[in-house]
């Protein structure tokens, strides 16, 4: 006979046990899910970034490196995308040019999941959802949504506070998983450092030109929807913004890399490297505190009423109306703010220009949308497909 | 995986059997054995590598 105690015990066991499956099972899905990207006719090779840093190899941080080749020698130019990966306007356009890009003159290297283990990462506790779509002429194309740092199945403990390598800064224990503050990283540090490292190693030997970054900032942070730039990119970051404001008809302001602030991209890659930084933001509603649910609709058409509220009383930094802050006009910025660069360093460099044909403009985007440009993996040849 | 979090995945092993132990042990109390087994959930999950 069962005394009353097991049988209680057992209903809570079963209970705990219902729970368990009940919440691990979406998070384990969607920690394994893969993101299918047709590599189009400009690819000419793909690489893993642990070449460049051998501490990285068989690691879950480890991430494809889609290098793009032009039949004549040129510049070369690093763009990456979801260095955070709860910032996706960045992994769009990386992948749009993944799969459209044809390079005539020098190189691209594109790193669509630079911090590939914030992409397999969630924030439950805000409630974000696990994944987005993005409707496309074949039908949705559905992506991971990840997070701000590298999950702790990969790195952990964290320590209780980081300090930055080599200048001993200070930051919060969260920042030892952001790859926005690992650079320039150590080949034998934290895992995350070994991916800024293995960036660093990569534009070091291969000579890169051009390191882009793709983020995106919430409407209420001042550092939003502009290009970050040290002293050595600002001249060339000056004249894009006004190029973008005069034939595009969008806002894109420059703002400097702080000389005191390290650990970020658009600070270590120049002080490290010969590589001319250049650290994108688009306004992401989304992010924003003070929003309704952090709904896909949120994510995908940035319309808020309380962040319309807001800009009412000229609390957001961007303009804000009814229209909100839609996903393909931030792919757009995205877009059209790297081909500016990409064209204004060849205007001043001509030995090593580089010439880029196929990726899409801001208007493009904001006329077909983004889906427009992603193509269907069940009609592409296997061999051009690789998974995320 | 490194050393130190080799070790933290056995500390986190440890505490499983311990909290374990004590609600198997627990005869009386319901919300102590719903506490124990709330305090288990997270820390099973991050042994089996999900969260």
């Amino acid at each position: 006979m069962i005394s009353r105690e097991w049988t209680v015990k057992s209903a809570l066991l079963a209970i705990a046990a219902v729970l368990m499956i009940l919440g691990g099972v979406p998070l384990y899905k969607h920690r394994h899910s893969q993101v299918p990207i047709v590599a189009g006719p400009g690819v000419t090779k793909v690489i893993k970034l642990s070449q460049f840093g051998p501490g990285l190899k068989g690691s879950p941080a480890d991430t494809d490196v889609f290098v793009l080749e032009g039949k004549e020698p040129g510049g070369k130019v690093l763009i990456m995308s979801n260095t955070h990966a709860n910032e996706p306007a960045g992994l769009l356009a990386t992948l749009i040019m993944v799969e459209n890009a044809v390079v005539e003159k020098g190189t691209l290297y594109v790193i669509p999941e630079f911090n590939a283990s914030a992409g397999r990462n969630t924030k439950p506790g805000d409630g974000y959802p696990l994944y987005f779509d993005i409707p496309t002429e074949w039908g949705a194309k559905r992506f991971r949504m990840g997070n701000r740092d590298a999950s702790p199945l990969e790195q952990w403990p964290d320590p209780d506070v980081y300090i930055h390598y080599p200048d001993k800064q200070l930051f919060s224990f969260l920042d030892v998983r952001n790859t926005n503050r690992t650079w320039p990283g150590r080949a034998d540090g934290p895992l995350m450092e070994r991916v800024t490292f293995a960036a660093m190693e990569m534009m070091r030997r291969d000579k890169i030109d051009i390191a882009i970054d793709m983020h995106g900032a919430e409407t209420m942070f001042p550092v939003t929807n502009c290009i970050v730039a040290p002293q050595k990119s600002a001249k060339i970051a000056t004249l894009v913004s006004m190029n973008v404001k005069a034939m595009e008809g969008f806002d894109n302001h420059v703002e400097p890399s702080p000389g005191n602030f390290r650990g970020l991209s658009h600070r270590e890659i120049g002080d490290f490297s010969e590589t001319l930084p250049f650290l994108l933001e688009a306004p992401i509603p989304f992010l924003d505190q003070p929003t309704g649910p952090k709904t896909v609709k949120l994510l995908l058409d940035g319309k808020d009423p309380f962040l319309l509220s807001l800009a009412k009383k000229k609390k957001l930094f961007v303009p804000y109306d009814e229209s909100g802050w839609p996903m393909d006009k931030r792919v757009g910025q995205h877009c059209s703010v790297t081909l500016e660069i990409i064209r204004q360093y060849s205007k001043k460099n001509p030995d090593t220009a580089i010439k880029v044909a196929g990726i899409p403009r801001y208007g493009d985007l904001v006329k077909t949308g983004v889906g427009h440009y992603f193509h269907d993996p069940a009609k592409a040849e296997i061999k051009s497909i690789y998974y995320e | 995986m490194n050393v130190i979090m080799i070790l933290y995945y056995l500390i986190t092993a440890f505490i499983v059997v311990m909290v374990g132990w004590n609600f198997i042990r627990e005869k009386k109390s319901v919300n102590d054995m719903i506490l124990y087994l709330l305090v288990l959930i997270p820390l099973v999950l991050r042994l089996l590598r999900v969260k």
